[in-house]
C-alpha cells in the first residue's frame, strides 16, 4: 500500500516522535510536579514559559530555536565546541522542535494527574515507615501513572504532527527532517502528488485518532477500577 | 508504656491545646466533632507539627523543642477513619507495606499471625475497592500492627460501618487492647463506643 519512500517517512516520524517524548518525559514530569506541589518565586513565570509554545506561532518557536541552536547561537556554539554536535538540518533537531511543542501538553496532562493524587495516601505511607522518597516511588508515582502514560501518548501524537517549528528550524530534507506533515506539504506542491497526500493524510488521521482513544482510555482507568474504597 | 502528650497548635482562628498522660489500655479522646481530635492524632503521628509542647512514648521523645522525628521514625500505627488502603496494591501488599520497611528488631507480629488474629486470610489477593467497609478496616488494622508499632492511633474507625460490623471491629479492638496489650489512643464522638472500649477518657470541649 505504501511505497518504500513513504515507509521511510513513517519510520522517520515515529523515530522523531518517540525520541522527542522519551527525552521530554522526565523533564515534563519534574515541571508538572513542581507546578502542582510547590509554591516558589517565579512559579507563574515558569508556568507561562512552559505554556508558551502552545500559543506562540510555531514558526516563531522554530525561529527562536534557530537563533539558540544555530552555528552562532549560544547553545549551538556550545554543543558544537564541546560535543562536536549540531542539530541543524538533522533529525535530532526535528525531535527537539517536536519536544518543545509537545512539552505544554505533556505537563498539563501530568499536572492534572498529580493534582488528582489523594495526598492522604502519602501521609499513610509515612506513618507506615516510608521516607518521602520511598513514598514518592511506591505511592505517588504509581497513582499518577495513568496520567503520565496519557501524557506520553498525547505528546507523541503532537510530536509526529509537528510542522511549523520543524520546517523553520531544520528545514524539509528528505530522509532527515521530512516527517509526515512535511512530506504531505511537499507532495501537495508536486503535480500528481494527490495519491501520496491521501495515503499519508489517512495515516496521520489513524495515528492521531488511535493516540487520542488510547490516552482517553488511560485517563479513565485512573478514575475507574482503581478508585479508593467507598467510591 | 505511657504516652505523655502536651501540645498546642493554632489552626486558623482556633487553638488546639491538650495535655494528658495515657497509660496502658485504650485512652479515648472524646468530644464533639470539630474540636480538633483528628489534629491531635496527626500531631502524635508527625503529620502535623505542634507549635509547642512535647510528645513522648515510654522513654522515647517524638517531639519537643529540640526533637521532631519524621512520621516514618515514630513507630506508630495509624488507623484512619476511612481505612485508607492503597488502591493500587492488593490486600497482601497493603499489609506488608510497613512490615517490609520496619527494622526487623521492631517487628513483633508476622503476616501469618496478623492474618489469623484478624481472620482476613481469604482477602489476601483482593483489591481494596472490592472489600466491604468492615473488611477494609480489618486490613487497615493489620497493616498498622505489622508495621511493628509501639502504640496505635485510631481515628473514629467505626464511623463508616453499619451496626453489625461495628460490633465485630469493637471485638477486634478489645483483643488488641487486652491480648496484645498495645496502648491505643482512640478518637470518638460516640458515647456508647467510648463506654465499651475506653480504659481512660480524655474529654475535649471546644
Amino acid at each position: 500500500m505504501l511505497s518504500p519512500e513513504e515507509w521511510g517517512i513513517v519510520a522517520l516520524s515515529l523515530k522523531v516522535g518517540g525520541v522527542a517524548v522519551l527525552v521530554t518525559l522526565p523533564i515534563a514530569f519534574a515541571l508538572a510536579w513542581m507546578l502542582a506541589r510547590h509554591r516558589f518565586p517565579g512559579r507563574v513565570l515558569l508556568d507561562a514559559l512552559v505554556h508558551l509554545p502552545l500559543v506562540l506561532p510555531p514558526v516563531v518557536t522554530g525561529w527562536l530555536l534557530l537563533i539558540a541552536f544555530g552555528p552562532f547561537g549560544p547553545v549551538g556554539r556550545w554543543l558544537e565546541s564541546w560535543f562536536g554536535v549540531s542539530l541543524m538540518f538533522r533529525w535530532t533537531g526535528a525531535a527537539l522542535a517536536a519536544a518543545i511543542m509537545a512539552l505544554p501538553l505533556m505537563v498539563r496532562a501530568m499536572r492534572l494527574s498529580i493534582e488528582g493524587i489523594d495526598r492522604r495516601f502519602e501521609g499513610a505511607a509515612r506513618t507506615l515507615g516510608a521516607s518521602p522518597w520511598h513514598s514518592f516511588w511506591t505511592i505517588s508515582l504509581p497513582l499518577a501513572l495513568p496520567g503520565v502514560l496519557a501524557a506520553l501518548v498525547l505528546g507523541f501524537a503532537r510530536s509526529i504532527g509537528e510542522f511549523g517549528a520543524t520546517i523553520t528550524f531544520v528545514s524539509n530534507i528528505p530522509g532527515e527532517t521530512r516527517t509526515l506533515p512535511l512530506a504531505i506539504y511537499s507532495a501537495l506542491q508536486v503535480p500528481g502528488g494527490e495519491a501520496m497526500v491521501t495515503r499519508l493524510a489517512l495515516l496521520s488521521v489513524a495515528l492521531s485518532l488511535g493516540a487520542l482513544v488510547l490516552s482517553e482510555w488511560l485517563v479513565r482507568r485512573t478514575h475507574g477500577g482503581r478508585a479508593p474504597h467507598g467510591d | 508504656m505511657a504516652i505523655d502528650i502536651d501540645i498546642e497548635r493554632r489552626l486558623g482562628d482556633r487553638t488546639i491545646a491538650v495535655r494528658f498522660i495515657a497509660g496502658p489500655g485504650l485512652t479515648a479522646l472524646f468530644g464533639p466533632s470539630g474540636v480538633g481530635k483528628t489534629s491531635i492524632l496527626a500531631m502524635v503521628a508527625g503529620l502535623l507539627k505542634p507549635d509547642r509542647g512535647h510528645i513522648r512514648i515510654g522513654n522515647r521523645t517524638l517531639f519537643d523543642g529540640a526533637v521532631d522525628l519524621p512520621p516514618e521514625a515514630r513507630r506508630i500505627g495509624y488507623i484512619f477513619q476511612d481505612g485508607r488502603l492503597f488502591p493500587h496494591r492488593r490486600v497482601r501488599a497493603n499489609l506488608l507495606y510497613g512490615h517490609d520497611l520496619a527494622d526487623p528488631a521492631d517487628r513483633w507480629m508476622t503476616l501469618d499471625e496478623a492474618v489469623a488474629f484478624l481472620g482476613i486470610g481469604h482477602l489476601l489477593d483482593r483489591w481494596p475497592h472490592t472489600l466491604s467497609g468492615g473488611e477494609a478496616q480489618r486490613v487497615a488494622i493489620g497493616r498498622a500492627l505489622l508495621r511493628g508499632p509501639d502504640c496505635l492511633l485510631m481515628d473514629e474507625p467505626l464511623s463508616s460501618l453499619d451496626a453489625a460490623r461495628r460490633g465485630d471491629i469493637m471485638t477486634v479492638i478489645e483483643r488488641i487492647r487486652d491480648e496484645l496489650k498495645l496502648p491505643i489512643l482512640y478518637v470518638s464522638h460516640d458515647r456508647a463506643e467510648v463506654d465499651r472500649l475506653a480504659t481512660e477518657v480524655v474529654t475535649l470541649d471546644g
